[in-house]
């Protein structure tokens, strides 16, 4: 028996539709599964379709779709979907990173807090798949998870005023990736090449919800030659 | 065209239209006017299209020459606008000269005054829009405020000259004490009986930390039931999320599009007007409306944007 969904209104021009509030690889794979419909439904009225962990909130203009028609329309794909197998979406993609040293200048505390050698946290951050939940908290920022109990860490005690484009962070069991530079609190194990947003494309986020998304390790001296192949659009497996 | 040329560019001025939608599942604010509709009423103003990108002035206007002939408006905060230091009307039609002077007093009322130039002003759409998203550097002029000798373009106008005027009885007065409706959720729920009670019936003060992101008010402390933190999920402007000291958050336009503190409830879209006319000290109070009352009002405030075409006075054409 599925968990019971939930239909809200989220102020006078949105509902949001909740499969729960834990972090849990089912319920936003449910998320997802349903919300990718609605957005190709193209129903009358709707605006926005944003997907998160655990719901996905439906911008509408009221005075073309009523609160409860479109309740009622998306219970009704809600039923369909239900037949579906949620696992057909998803990409793969690796991304590169340079980790430790000035790239990734919380490396070693990590290592030290969690009694590793710096290579080990390395190996284990490589080691995974993560699955993108949800993009949000700036323009293209990934959260992907989860990574591996030894290296789960808290974030830091006084955010850091700058992070750098392409830095790769762990805050929890949740790593994710800045696509600019801006402040924030994540332990910054590393750096990718890769360009995570470019407001000049056209979907402008390299990643989506439902991506599959590893870890490889390169040396520092070719994070600038990656830097320039990388952009050729090749990068998804 | 070339229409301004920037001498001083003031606080925080910035190109906006109504905003870039369809783009939150990448992580992309809605950004766009604070005050939708005195930005709606200035592009009428000029006989714009309702979405052409004005400019955003934010407490302290800019000076900028006029480098064209063209026909502007100022509508918003009120603001005093000269030109060649004479005083000029807001909410009508102004025919500015080549080399005329812009300039504007101290923002007497407000905090956001919009000016519209006929055409619209010219910078490129970036995802379906031309509204400056300053945090992320993009939209507007190379993704920031207004700064000296930057050039202003306008697209090219059309060929009505009209003089305008907004009845003086629709233009809003901008009180220092607002009132604030909401529709609770959707996490009520997280907050205690006594909490919920606390916000909708204790005043709260604006604080110097308010921006295009969001208003962090002062105040009586909303009690939650448990902790403070969700998962993080969407984000809308006018979402009042209540971190773990109680002091509610009300998101702007810039914000981000997920978040992860309990919101109480969200503001109607009307009122999110008046919030964005809101400065440092202002005092907000909440109030409680059931989704159908907001969803009549939203009619209302729509009809009477898209109606605003109508109702102008002709002054002269």
């Amino acid at each position: 028996m599925q968990p019971h969904v939930r239909y809200m209104p989220f102020g006078d021009s949105a509902l949001l539709v909740e499969f729960g509030n834990t972090v849990n690889t089912e319920t936003n794979k449910r998320v997802l599964a349903l919300s990718s419909i609605v957005e190709t439904e193209h129903l009358e009225g709707v605006k926005e379709v944003v997907p998160t962990y655990r719901s996905f909130l439906v911008g509408y203009d009221p005075s073309r779709v009523s609160y409860e028609r479109l309740v009622f329309l998306i219970r009704e794909i809600e039923e369909k979907t239900l037949a579906l197998n949620p696992e057909a979406v998803g990409r793969k993609l690796v991304v590169p990173v340079v980790y430790g040293g000035e790239y990734g200048p919380d490396l070693k505390h990590i290592a030290e807090i969690h009694n590793l050698k710096e290579q080990q946290v390395v190996r284990l951050h490589v080691e995974k798949e993560y699955r993108v939940y949800m993009i949000g908290f700036t323009a293209g920022f990934p959260y992907l998870g989860e990574v591996a109990d030894e290296i789960a860490t808290p974030r830091l005690e006084t955010p850091r005023l700058k992070v750098p484009a392409g830095s790769v962070g762990i805050a929890e069991k949740q790593t994710g990736i800045y696509p600019y530079e801006a402040p924030g609190g994540w332990q910054i194990i590393g750096r990718t090449p890769l360009r995570l947003f470019d407001p000049s494309k056209q979907p402008p986020a390299l990643l989506k919800a439902g991506d599959i998304v590893t870890f490889k390790q390169i040396a520092k001296d070719t994070f600038n030659n990656a830097r320039e192949s990388l952009h050729s659009g090749k990068a998804f497996t | 065209m070339k229409v301004f040329r920037v001498i001083k560019p003031g606080l925080f001025t910035t190109v906006q239209d109504r905003g870039r939608y369809g783009f939150m599942k990448y992580g992309v604010p809605i950004s766009g006017a604070m005050d939708e509709f005195s930005f709606r009423a200035a592009n009428t103003l000029v006989e714009n299209d309702p979405d052409s990108a004005c400019l955003e002035i934010t407490l302290i206007g800019p000076e900028m020459e006029a480098l064209s002939k063209t026909q502007i408006a100022i509508t918003g905060g009120d603001c005093s606008p000269e030109v060649n230091g004479k005083p000029v009307s807001m909410w009508q039609t102004i025919t500015l000269k080549k080399s005329d002077y812009l300039s504007f007093r101290k923002m007497q009322s407000g905090c956001r005054a919009y000016l519209s130039v006929k055409g619209g002003v010219d910078v490129p759409k970036i995802l379906g829009s031309r509204s400056t998203y300053a945090r992320g550097g993009f939209g507007g002029l190379d993704g920031r405020p207004l700064a000296k000798d930057d050039t202003i373009k306008m697209l090219p106008p059309k060929p009505s000259g009209n003089l305008l005027t907004l009845q003086s009885e629709l233009i809003p007065c901008f009180s220092r004490e607002l009132i604030i409706r909401v529709i609770m959720g959707p996490q009520t729920d997280l907050f205690t009986e006594q909490g919920v009670d606390t916000f909708l019936s204790s005043p709260y003060v604006v604080t110097i930390d308010s921006d295009r992101m969001g208003y962090r008010l002062e105040g009586l402390g909303v009690e939650h039931v448990g902790k403070s933190d969700i998962v993080s999920d969407a984000l809308l402007p006018g979402a009042i999320q209540i971190p773990r000291n109680g002091k509610p958050i009300v998101i702007m336009k810039d914000a981000q599009t997920t978040g992860g503190y309990a919101k109480i409830a969200v503001v109607i879209t009307p009122d999110i007007d008046l919030l964005g006319q809101a400065r440092p000290n202002d005092k907000v109070r909440f109030t409680k409306v059931t989704l159908h009352a907001a969803q009549k009002q939203l009619v209302q405030y729509s009809k009477s944007m898209s109606s605003l075409k109508n109702i102008m006075i002709q002054t002269k054409s």
